[in-house]
């Protein structure tokens, strides 16, 4: 039996007074690609944000490598070996390219550092001195990644990589990621870009309104139309 | 031509003096979005200590440095008990730091009398210098050396070093700061005693000038308020324009206009929050 590299087991979390996740239990085992699926509002973003620490699950527990983390906070997670590529992207608009990889970098014994990245990311090494506002969504998003690479991640989560990005982008993006896994990287892939998710995952959880609809390998999602026609609306 | 030349640096070591109390402030403002009106106190405080140090060792260097390090540390004492424990509620602190600087005027007020006490000039400072035909007390010019220098010294700690770029990280987007590993809360406490320490020295180092007497702190935290306001919060190159502008207007408002003296400090503040709120480098409106 594989690694355990992050478990969700039973966790409830509410913003306000509105429950957004029931229960939602899934586990992603050490160098697979788990992809987490769902109509917008089901809690995907949620999940990450739960894992990460933006928000503490009323109920339940996280685990990184078999270690309860849902009561730290987010720089003690990310220092567990959590790295987060946020919806949106987040980028320090105001640090340079090269600042904004700077000051995520963790060791931990880890192979990613600047020059590896820039390897992965010649464009990011180009424009290394310019403010990481000035670009491209594509770009940004890029940096976005590096960035979270330049943790040394055991677990990344990636949190709608595509959004937003023109279609060249998009497969540029599903490129690394596929690198990435080829490199033994555990992944969380949330996405909207069902193609895009197929391609990648191993594992795919459905979630919907808050609890998890489907769980199980790749294969059984791929051939059951009934379950994406009613949880993930496309084809 | 003397009276004018001597106006001018009593503008520009006021504009130092005021750059040391406002970097702190701007800094902290712009970091924490806390307003923390204790800094023309902590001022204050710094300048007491300062004349108990220098009673034992007659130093001003030293006794800076010692009163900055008092300071810093009871500024990250207040940062850490009571500011963080009402985190997110800005009215509060508001509040509670005036609150705090009423305390620590009366402690002084308690333990240092109500007299002026002048803290000496160092003796190798306290020649004039003669430029052209100028001629000039050596002490107001070292101020203003020294508020260059400690400019540049932040600035470098802030556009060049990796702490500096964390700490910009976590003023640009916090909750993504810290979930890369970036110990936010830590180094904002850091940012807070550093504000603190200049604060103190500063009270020090403007206490040949200014000396140490009861409302010096209420005396000197309007300015630092025109300051970030005129500079924008959170700019370092704000605090230091913002700082010798204010220096200036204040030093020629007094001497050409005294009773129009406050008048002409603030006008420029109102002109800048009417049509320029953020300041004229800040990042946010104040």
């Amino acid at each position: 039996m594989a690694t355990e590299a992050l478990a969700l087991d039973g966790v409830d979390a509410l913003y306000g007074e509105s429950h957004v996740l029931h229960g939602v239990s899934f586990s992603l085992a050490e160098g697979r690609v788990l992809a987490l699926l769902g109509r917008n509002g089901a809690g995907k973003t949620t999940c990450m944000n739960t894992v990460i620490g933006f928000l503490r699950p009323r109920n339940g527990a996280v685990r990184v490598f078999g270690e309860p983390v849902q009561r730290l906070a987010p720089d003690v997670i990310s220092r567990k070996g959590i790295g987060l590529v946020p919806q949106g992207r987040r980028v320090f608009a105001r640090l340079t390219v090269k600042e904004n990889l700077v000051v995520a970098h963790q060791k931990r014994g880890g192979a990613w550092t600047l020059e590896r990245v820039f390897e992965l990311f010649p464009r990011l090494k180009e424009r290394q001195a310019q403010d990481a506002g000035s670009l491209s969504g594509g770009e940004q998003q890029m940096l976005a990644i590096a960035r979270a690479l330049m943790g040394n991640p055991r677990v990344l989560l990636l949190d709608e990589p595509s959004e937003g990005l023109a279609p060249l982008i998009v497969a540029e993006v599903g490129k690394t990621i596929a690198r990435l896994k080829r490199e033994g990287q555990s992944i969380v892939l949330v996405e909207q870009n069902i193609q895009l998710a197929f391609s990648l995952a191993d594992e795919v959880v459905i979630l919907n309104t808050g609890r998890v609809a489907f769980s199980g390998p790749l294969d059984q999602v791929r051939t059951n139309e009934a379950l994406i026609t009613q949880h993930l609306g496309v084809f | 031509m003397q009276y004018w030349a001597i106006q001018t640096l009593n503008s520009l070591a006021l504009g130092g003096l005021l750059f040391l109390l406002a970097a702190g402030f701007s800094l902290i403002f712009g970091l924490m979005r806390i307003a923390n009106l204790t800094h023309g106190a902590l001022f204050m405080l710094g300048a007491y200590i300062g004349v108990s140090v220098m009673r034992q060792w007659p130093n001003l260097w030293f006794a800076a440095l010692a009163a900055g390090a008092a300071v810093a540390i009871f500024g990250g004492l207040l940062e850490r008990f009571i500011l963080r424990q009402i985190g997110g509620n800005v009215l509060g602190q508001v509040l509670v730091t005036l609150g705090v600087s009423f305390i620590i005027a009366d402690a002084c007020l308690l333990t240092w009398g109500g007299d002026p006490i002048p803290i000496p000039t160092p003796p190798l400072l306290q020649m004039p210098v003669r430029i052209g035909s100028f001629i000039f007390p050596a002490y107001r010019l070292a101020v203003v050396g020294i508020a260059v220098v400690v400019a540049i010294a932040l600035y470098l700690l802030m556009e060049r070093t990796r702490l500096g770029a964390m700490i910009r990280a976590g003023v640009d987007d916090p909750q993504m700061a810290s979930a890369v590993g970036i110990p936010v809360s830590r180094l904002f406490s850091t940012v807070f005693c550093l504000g603190a320490a200049l604060a103190g020295a500063g009270g020090v180092i403007g206490g040949p000038i200014l000396s140490a007497y009861p409302g010096l702190d209420a005396d000197m935290l309007p300015l630092a308020l025109i300051v970030v306001i005129l500079g924008g919060a959170g700019s370092l190159l704000g605090a230091f324009v913002g700082a010798f502008i204010t220096g200036f207007v204040y030093t020629f408002g007094v001497a050409l206009l005294p009773d129009l003296a406050y008048v002409i400090l603030f006008l420029p503040m109102i002109l800048v929050i009417a049509f320029r709120p953020r300041g004229l480098f800040g990042k946010f409106a104040a």
